[in-house]
């Protein structure tokens, strides 16, 4: 999960790492008001979750309250790709005399956490690492053992960074390193850090990113945040198809369902499974030229009434005219009940099971019984000797001669 | 022979009195495993198809006299570290991590723990491992009639980092005559306990592996690592490859995970299509029907089809 910008400055402030002093407003009268306060130059910056805002005009600078409400008010009207914003935050503008980059990110080869140190702040770490390497330093830690100052010390000279630059950047390292620890981040970066003319350090701008598997166990730093739980942060706005499956999910508790649409819009709806057997299969529809409306996934033995309501759903999106029921061989979901589930949609909807169906493919628990039950309603059951690739086929064969 | 498992291999379920555990205790003894405890804390006493449950791992080495070999572990996330310390503290060697949704954090330190003590986990997010006819480790496969419909012995390594699919892999391997030396489901999340690369060394020492076959996924490293494996170790084992997610790459689906929590793009060398050219680069096939793998391995391996 991403935060916001000001959310992430709140969250290196509590661990210890100096910020300037900046106002988070939803107003243009309240940006006017904390632009008062700093008395001085400020800069105005776009809260939202995506990058590109000083492209896109999401970051702008003011030298009096009244210009700090004026930029605040086209700040706040304006979506960057696609998202609208928060609110803005007041900066006041800092005296930097040197801009650096610093971050904690997972090194998922090594299984261990990398801290990244660069003296060249402010732009694309990507960048600066291919054009200049010697300009990054790089190191690991323990994830049994606690962090201590000597490990971000060795980063940070690795740049060639000594003196008191040395000495008051490297707690700021360590604590970021804590902190993304501490935090379960997968992300904790400090983008640029600056150094002001008065040889402090401070975070102009922080980006981190939270694991979502964590965030039961930092339940406290989220309600600190003022997050609610169903502030989930998706990259888009869920569709209806996409919430109803989840509601359905929600109502029983027996196997997992999951329905996604965003990207998709074609006339083959998927009630497929599991989670590598979708992936392959969406590849497998795709590939032979069919046009999937969804995607879905199926595991872990779900009920006759979750099967029938993750059919209907699909079967209810605009533009689906069959759907393809397959998956890879099944040891726990029953093929029985996905097939009791899927024809009882079709019956319930007003369709014929066998117009509507244009493939079953699950092979493994409970084959025989599956097979009886679509027999008896006319829907051809294929077995493991119909691959994968072959059944896929078979479904976009059919939804073609139709049209 | 095989890798990780063998006819005398003895395994513990952590967790074993939860409904899941349940039913992967009795496929696992059905198949012919040496399940010879479980561990759930405040059971102890009871029962699980005949095999004993105690408080602690501790317990059930003393009560069996020795250290078993391994244990599946299928409790919470958020028990899930202190299940996986116990084994490992108690001496235990391989431990098969099926619980999903446990923290990176976590995650790591068992990982972390393991590499200090000389242990091996598999997973987490993981159904567990294979050895056909031999032992089977989780729930692969699934109950032991239809494991042993989808899995025969023979010379081909299997690891994938989906469990459905392992079973669909090796199932289509077994119907083309080729069998399989060890089938390994590793664990659909970012970090896991043993990577086909860090798996190939094993394959590579085992007299009955003659090839490898792998189901792979976007995001990660996991692929560029085996990758570089290849192309610094001159393996004797040639490898085929299966992408999956292949339409993760397409534009509006940035952001995105399918699948497994492991599929999250972070990089740009997480993307389907820059994982097939590093494979490729290696002399890696990836083929991109399952279909496809019987041909391609017999390819490799000189059997005519």
């Amino acid at each position: 999960m991403r935060f916001y910008e000001y959310e992430s400055r709140r969250i290196v402030e509590r661990a210890g790492i100096p910020v300037t002093r900046y106002g988070f407003c939803t107003t243009a009268e309240a940006a006017r008001e904390v632009a008062a306060e700093i008395g001085g130059p400020v800069v105005i910056k776009s809260q939202v979750l995506t990058g590109g805002r000083m492209k896109a005009g999401g970051v702008k600078f003011a030298d009096t309250p009244e210009e700090a409400a004026e930029h605040a008010a086209a700040i706040l009207d304006l979506a960057i790709n696609g998202h609208a914003p928060r609110g803005v935050l007041v900066d006041p503008k800092a005296e930097v005399a040197q801009e650096y980059y610093a971050s904690v990110i997972w090194d998922g080869t090594v299984k261990r956490p990398m801290m990244l140190f660069s003296d060249m702040g402010g732009i694309d770490i990507e960048e600066v690492a291919a054009s200049h390497p010697d300009h990054v330093g790089r190191g690991h830690l323990s994830n049994l053992l606690p962090v201590s100052d000597f490990h971000a010390k060795q980063v940070i000279a690795r740049t060639g960074v000594t003196g008191s630059e040395l000495t008051r950047a490297t707690p700021i390292l360590a604590r970021l390193a804590r902190l993304m620890r501490d935090c379960d981040m997968t992300l904790a970066e400090i983008n640029p850090l600056a150094r002001l003319d008065d040889g402090s350090f401070v975070a102009l701008d922080a980006h981190m990113e939270m694991e979502n598997e964590a965030k039961p166990r930092q339940k406290e730093l989220l309600e600190e945040l003022g997050i609610e739980a169903q502030d989930t942060r998706e990259p888009y706005e869920p569709s209806d198809f996409e919430r109803n499956v989840k509601a359905i999910d929600a109502a029983d508790h027996r196997g997992v369902i999951q329905g996604k649409d965003h990207g998709f819009s074609g006339n083959l709806g998927l009630v497929i499974g599991a989670g590598g057997g979708s992936l392959t299969l969406t590849d497998a529809v795709r590939s032979q030229g069919g046009k999937p409306a969804n995607y879905t996934e199926i595991g872990g033995n779900p009920s006759v009434a979750k099967a029938c309501g993750l059919a209907k759903e699909v079967l209810r999106k605009d533009g689906v005219e069959k759907i393809a029921v397959m998956m890879s061989i099944v040891s726990n979901t029953r093929v029985d009940i996905v097939a009791r589930g899927v024809i009882k949609a079709c019956l319930e909807l007003g369709r014929d099971p066998a117009e509507t169906i244009a493939v079953f493919r699950i092979p493994g628990a409970w084959e025989e019984e599956g097979e009886k039950i679509l027999r008896r309603y006319g829907v051809e059951y294929c077995d493991r000797s119909v691959s994968m690739w072959d059944a896929a086929g078979r479904a976009v064969a059919k939804i073609q001669e139709g049209t | 022979m095989s890798i990780l498992l063998s006819e005398e291999f003895t395994f513990i379920v952590q967790g074993i009195t939860g409904r899941e555990a349940v039913n992967l205790t009795r496929e696992c003894l059905d198949y012919g495993s040496r399940v010879v405890g479980g561990v759930t804390p405040g059971r102890k006493g009871r029962e699980v198809h005949g095999v004993p449950v105690f408080d602690t791992v501790q317990q059930v080495a003393d009560a069996v006299g020795y250290v078993p070999n391994g244990s599946v572990v299928t409790v919470p996330p958020a028990f899930t570290k202190d299940a996986v310390f116990e084994a490992i503290e108690a001496g235990i060697e391989l431990i098969v991590i099926v619980t999903e949704r446990i923290p990176r954090r976590d995650v790591a330190e068992m990982v972390e723990l393991a590499g200090m003590r000389g242990a091996r986990i598999i997973g987490p997010n993981c159904l567990g491992l294979i050895v056909p006819e031999v032992c089977k480790m989780g729930g692969i496969g699934g109950p032991a009639k239809d494991a042993a419909k989808a899995y025969a012995p023979g010379a081909i390594g299997v690891m994938s980092r989906s469990g459905g699919m392992t079973t669909e892999i090796s199932s289509t391997l077994t119907a083309a005559g080729l069998g399989q030396s060890t089938a390994v489901s590793i664990g659909g999340d970012a970090i896991i306990g043993s990577t086909y690369a860090e798996l190939m060394p094993l394959f590579e020492a085992d007299e009955q592996t003659e090839a490898i076959v792998i189901y792979t996924e976007p995001g990660g490293r996991m692929e560029a690592q085996l990758a570089e494996w290849v192309k610094d170790n001159r393996s004797r084992l040639p490898i085929v490859a299966f992408m999956a997610g292949r339409f993760m790459d397409s534009e509006e689906m940035k952001g995105m995970s399918f699948g497994h929590a492991g599929t999250i793009v972070e990089g740009a060398e997480d993307t389907a299509t820059e994982k097939i050219a590093r494979l490729e680069g290696a002399g890696i096939p990836v083929v991109e029907r399952i279909d496809e793998i019987p041909d391609a391995v017999k390819e490799k391996i000189g059997v005519t089809a």
